[in-house]
């Protein structure tokens, strides 16, 4: 993709991340993704250890993490494949951050369902803080990104900020969010709408009412 | 109307958790075992009498595909499950619901599903955005290991059977079939040629069968109440219920479960409060997620939400993902949006995939605001169809159709944005 980032000059990159290493913890849950592929397979854990990766990284940096070419080396050797391999699974999957990115990454899904629903002013409210496309804020708070179609429609417009997605949103609650987050306060993840809990129709379920209250068993009823 | 008592996914709001203890008071891993006694064959055969047809936007009848599997897979070349959680289709939100709010009847159904096809294990491919359902979907499988429903003599059957969740990393052409088990494999997403086809040689070269979610939940609950109970609803070749999702401009957008064939008219004045400004209102809704082309407001407003019944109107089901469009809407910049979807999906395997979906998308972007000439309709209408059928998976397909239907239903609009621009027809002339 031409609007690719491009991978930060190597030699400063290496001598930074080229002594990486996971930590005991996540070396003990390297080991466990790889048992869950038949012997030989261990190729198939190259994902996974690639998120984890990134995922150690980001730790390091306060954060969502990115993968400097040392790390995808790291993992590559781990797994016994070609760096080569590794690094073109780095490429082609959108999650696999390639250039260093904010404490919250924010990710705004632009596709049809959302653009109908008003992704544009999640995004206005995006840039009105000063966030531009494909950009880290000078401080180093926030990177904003236009994402493809996220699977939750049916609660669109949304956007997902590092691990969590925030739900029918608009300018104003957009805005309430960014300012939490930037405050250091942790917002409640799912629907911004108070009359939703999770997919139902706003203002309460159409079917299945006595799931609300309880754990209702409708076999007595087959 | 539906009943809630047929209804198969009773949690799918959330309201009540989703773990073990309570999806067993909901039902959940009731007797597994003597489901699984009842033999591998006459579990598919219950399931191809039920008539269930895969619920991932073909719509090929599962007990079938499970029918190729090799009945007796050699010690060298185990079978496996894969079970496609890569929900990426806009519009589409249905696979999560049952992955965060109901996940044990995933697992109990990939371990009836994986037994009755002689599997000997299960990989779930879950979308890699799907991060907080994936942290359930590893809590939940834990949890079936751990009560001894999954891993040797699995819910005491017998049989021995593993699930394993896998993350995928956000790319939506690992939804084929294909390019999913290319992924597992820790590779790029790139679709294979078929054939072999994956009951053949999928994962690891071994055979592999691959279904949605959605195919795998819903069977635990059909071979306990029985095949004539799920065949009871819908249309003949149509039959069962299904998770409809409604985003879009409705009053109240939601995901419901319903007997398959509703009309639209049903379903969206029952369960979404009508469309914004009423039915007047309707310019056109997308029936079965962004592959399939657009349908204008008469004739989808009666239509029977089904594979045929969607068929008939030029359109298909899908995933039963209805986008809806009211008269608000800049329709021509809905599917240009798509098309920069298909353009940013494209794997890059095959020319005209990779090439075209940027060329279409480029003129949709020039069709949206007119600067354009009246001849390029018919181009670009050329050019999805040179794509259409020329790739190796239907990705090409899927970004072909959206800009077909908008041609075949909207023409005047486009033509009248061109006109009233102006420029581009006086420099023709």
């Amino acid at each position: 993709m031409a609007d690719a980032p491009q991978i930060p000059d190597e030699a400063e990159t290496r001598a930074r991340w080229g002594a990486f290493a996971w930590t005991a913890e996540n070396a003990e849950k390297a080991k466990q993704v790889i048992a869950r592929y038949p012997a030989g397979r261990q190729r198939s854990a190259v994902m996974p250890l690639l998120d984890l990766a990134q995922r150690q990284v980001g730790a390091e940096t306060q954060t969502q993490g990115w993968l400097p070419v040392p790390v995808i080396e790291y993992v590559a050797a781990q797994l016994d494949m070609p760096f080569i391999r590794a690094y073109e699974v780095a490429t082609f999957y959108t999650m696999y951050n390639l250039v260093p990115v904010g404490r919250y990454h924010v990710q705004v899904c632009g596709t049809t369902p959302c653009l109908l629903r008003g992704s544009d002013d999640v995004m206005a409210a995006c840039k009105n803080r000063g966030m531009v496309k494909g950009k880290t804020t000078p401080d180093g708070l926030f990177t904003l990104t236009e994402v493809e179609c996220m699977g939750t429609c049916t609660n669109a417009p949304m956007v997902q900020i590092n691990d969590d997605n925030y739900e029918d949103l608009d300018y104003d609650s957009t805005v309430r969010l960014l300012d939490d987050l930037a405050a250091g306060k942790t917002p409640k993840a799912g629907t911004q709408n108070p009359k939703r809990h999770t997919s139902e129709p706003e203002g309460g379920p159409t079917t299945l009412k006595e799931m609300v209250k309880a754990n209702h068993d409708y076999r007595k009823d087959w | 109307m539906l009943a809630d008592k047929d209804r198969i996914f009773t949690n799918l709001y959330g309201f009540q958790p989703w773990n073990l203890k309570s999806a067993q008071a909901r039902g959940d891993w009731d007797k597994t075992r003597d489901l699984m006694s009842r033999g591998q064959d006459a579990i598919i055969e219950e399931v191809k009498a039920s008539g269930l047809r895969g619920r991932g936007g073909a719509g090929f009848p599962t007990g079938l595909k499970w029918s190729f599997m090799p009945k007796e897979p050699r010690a060298d070349r185990p079978s496996f499950l894969v079970i496609n959680a890569d929900e990426s289709e806009p519009g589409s939100c249905k696979d999560r619901e049952i992955i965060r709010h109901d996940p044990h009847k995933l697992i109990e159904g990939a371990l009836i599903a994986g037994f009755a096809m002689r599997a000997r294990a299960a990989y779930i491919y879950i979308r890699g955005e799907f991060i907080r359902e994936a942290e359930t979907l590893f809590a939940a499988v834990q949890e079936a290991y751990d009560a001894g429903l999954l891993g040797k003599n699995a819910a005491k059957s017998g049989y021995d059977f593993d699930v394993f969740v896998h993350r995928g990393a956000g790319a939506y052409i690992c939804g084929e079939e294909t390019a999913m088990i290319e992924s597992l494999e820790g590779k790029k997403g790139q679709p294979r040629l078929k054939p072999p086809f994956p009951a053949g040689a999928g994962l690891y070269g071994c055979p592999t069968t691959v279904n949605n979610v959605e195919s795998i939940a819903v069977v635990p609950t059909i071979l306990r109440r029985g095949a004539p109970w799920f065949a009871s609803f819908g249309r003949e070749n149509n039959k069962g219920t299904k998770l409809f999702q409604i985003s879009g401009h409705v009053e109240r957008p939601c995901v419901v479960e319903e007997e398959m064939g509703i009309t639209f008219r049903e379903l969206i004045d029952r369960h979404c409060g009508g469309i914004r400004g009423g039915w007047d209102n309707l310019l056109a809704v997308i029936p079965g997620g962004s592959s399939v082309p657009l349908v204008p407001a008469a004739e989808i407003m009666d239509a029977p939400m089904d594979f045929d019944g969607l068929k008939a109107v030029g359109s298909g089901l899908g995933t039963a993902a209805a986008i809806v469009m009211d008269k608000s809407t800049d329709v021509v910049q809905a599917i240009s949006r798509i098309s920069y979807f298909y353009k940013h999906e494209s794997c890059g395997q095959c020319t005209p995939c990779r090439e075209g979906t940027g060329w279409m998308w480029r003129v949709m972007e020039r069709l949206r605001t007119g600067d354009a000439d009246i001849s390029e309709i018919d181009t670009l209408f050329d050019v999805t169809k040179q794509v259409e059928g020329h790739t190796i998976c239907a990705l090409g397909d899927a970004a072909a159709w959206p800009i077909q239907g908008l041609i075949r239903h909207f023409r005047p609009e486009i033509e009248r944005r061109i006109r009233e621009n102006g420029g581009a027809l006086e420099a023709a002339e």
